[in-house]
């Protein structure tokens, strides 16, 4: 009996993405207006990303690696859609989701349920599945007793604890993670990494970002090393540690 | 975006919840500001310049019927402009339609503008006000053709504003002249003359701003059939509000297009 493996779907494309960001010196029409008859230059280009390309199977956990202005964080904004690359395309399959800076939708005067559901829906759920998994939610942040008063009274591990919380129990089919493993205390943290690697062996894709070379050591079979916007190595983490430390 | 309308009514009901939150009289500014307005411009247009030059009769409902109007078309547009700019935090993370920042903007304000048609109903029926069917399609072609044209101007406007802020000031103007540029504290009649005398075309142009036509349909829907004398809507005052209606439909088609090509760099300018 023979037994035909599928190919593995893709999941993310990236191919020869290149992202620079204009830096503008000026604010106001006036300014513009001003430098244009001047024939001063209005701005100054930088290119955080040049030429990236690589593709991320279904199911696969890959950490991405690299000094601070690397490029790190704005390729995983990039595969989330919240910028759009200048040359290159990106594709993605399934719904993603980006625990990148958690809690960016949360509005202090609301209370911990109404932001809830609020970050719930923003993160892409509808009204039925946030019903059904709100008490999971609630849960897992061990808040139940402050759910209904109003987010500005918490504290800020209060808060993070439930804006994780939220972000974690959204239905995806891709996780991007930005160092975000460093929520709450030691016990918290645990949970999320359980919680994570729970996700990793239902099959769901991940993006890791992060400086701590044990979380991804944790988390993660293959890593991408990228310096000054280049991508420099991918492969196995073991030797894409290494790589980061030689480069 | 129809298809985040969730998300659309929770960001809706944000913004009604939380605008008055840690203010004792809440709500109640919504009735305290307007009416406070309507005070001033009553007792300066009405009283010292002489009640509503012109003669308008019934001038407190007239006047009354245009500032709801105008309030609303001020307050959806400024809030739409502002929109983005004030959701930066979600804008700069995460992804999702920014369109729904300035559309529920909007829907915000028509909200606000719910109790001001309340009173205004209110006043209205106390000065013997018995609507016919015509004059209700009236007041909700006029709020059509004010919310839709806010949400053009705003989409326009609110993406303009994340690269420059100016546009947040320029919107400070334009509000300023929807209240004067359209009939509102005084009668169509002596501007249209004034503007005719001058050429033709200027009166014209001054019948095709959308919110001229959105004030009079005000007008007839509130006003015109609590007064006596026969003082006439505006010639083609149907014609020049679907013209209106017609031309805003198309601004927000315009103001689609801008969103979407500065949408790409809302993130980064923001």
């Amino acid at each position: 009996m023979t037994t035909v493996t599928a190919p593995p779907k893709l999941s993310i494309l990236v191919e020869n993405v290149r992202k620079t960001f204009l830096l503008r010196h000026t604010h106001s029409f006036k300014e513009a207006f001003i430098s244009k008859i001047k024939k001063k230059q209005t701005s100054t280009s930088f290119d955080a990303l040049k030429d990236v390309s690589f593709e991320i199977n279904e199911g696969e956990s890959v950490a991405i690696l690299g000094y601070n202005g690397s490029g790190k964080s704005t390729l995983l904004k990039l595969i989330s859609g919240v910028l759009e690359p200048d040359a290159g395309r990106i594709r993605t399959r399934g719904r993603v989701g980006a625990l990148i800076e958690v809690g960016a939708g949360f509005h202090p005067e609301l209370s911990g349920r109404e932001n809830v559901y609020l970050n719930a829906a923003i993160l892409g759920m509808s009204k039925k599945e946030i019903d059904e998994r709100f008490d999971d939610i609630v849960a897992f942040s061990e808040i139940e007793d402050f759910i209904d008063s109003e987010v500005k009274h918490y504290s800020s591990g209060m808060f993070l604890r439930l804006a994780f919380s939220v972000a974690i129990h959204v239905r995806l089919d891709i996780l991007l993670v930005d160092e975000i493993l460093s929520v709450g205390d030691a016990p918290f943290r645990e949970k999320c990494r359980k919680k994570i690697r729970e996700l990793i062996g239902e099959g769901k894709t991940m993006v890791v970002v992060s400086h701590d070379v044990g979380t991804v050591r944790e988390l993660c079979d293959r890593g991408i090393v990228i310096k000054k916007g280049v991508k420099i190595f991918d492969g196995p983490v073991e030797e894409a540690i290494e790589a980061l430390k030689n480069q | 975006m129809f298809r985040r309308r969730y998300l659309l009514r929770l960001l809706v009901r944000k913004g009604v919840s939380t605008r008055y939150r840690n203010s004792a009289l809440g709500w109640g500014w919504s009735y305290v500001k307007p009416l406070t307005q309507y005070a001033i411009y009553f007792f300066i247009m009405g009283t010292i310049l002489g009640r509503g030059r012109g003669g308008i009769e019934n001038f407190a409902l007239y006047l009354l019927a245009g500032i709801v109007v105008v309030n609303l078309f001020n307050e959806a547009f400024t809030n739409a402009t502002k929109s983005i700019v004030d959701n930066k935090a979600l804008v700069k993370k995460i992804y999702l339609p920014r369109e729904l920042f300035p559309v529920a903007a909007v829907i915000v304000a028509f909200i606000h503008f719910l109790p001001q048609a309340a009173v205004l109903t209110i006043v209205a029926a106390l000065m013997g006000w018995v609507p016919t069917a015509l004059e209700l399609a009236a007041i909700l072609l006029g709020t059509l053709i004010v919310v839709l044209f806010a949400t053009g101007l705003g989409m326009i406007f609110g993406a303009v504003n994340v690269s420059f802020r100016d546009a947040e000031n320029f919107v400070e103007i334009i509000r300023m002249l929807a209240t004067w540029f359209s009939p509102v504290l005084y009668s169509y009649v002596l501007i249209v003359d004034k503007l005719d005398q001058v050429g033709h075309w200027l009166g014209t142009l001054y019948m095709l701003n959308p919110l001229t036509s959105a004030v009079e349909l005000f007008h007839y829907g509130f006003w015109y059939g609590t007064t006596t004398d026969s003082r006439p809507t505006p010639p083609h005052l149907l014609v020049f509000s679907l013209v209106g209606l017609a031309a805003c439909f198309v601004l927000i088609i315009v103001g689609q297009v801008v969103f979407r090509r500065f949408e790409r760099r809302f993130a980064q300018d923001v």
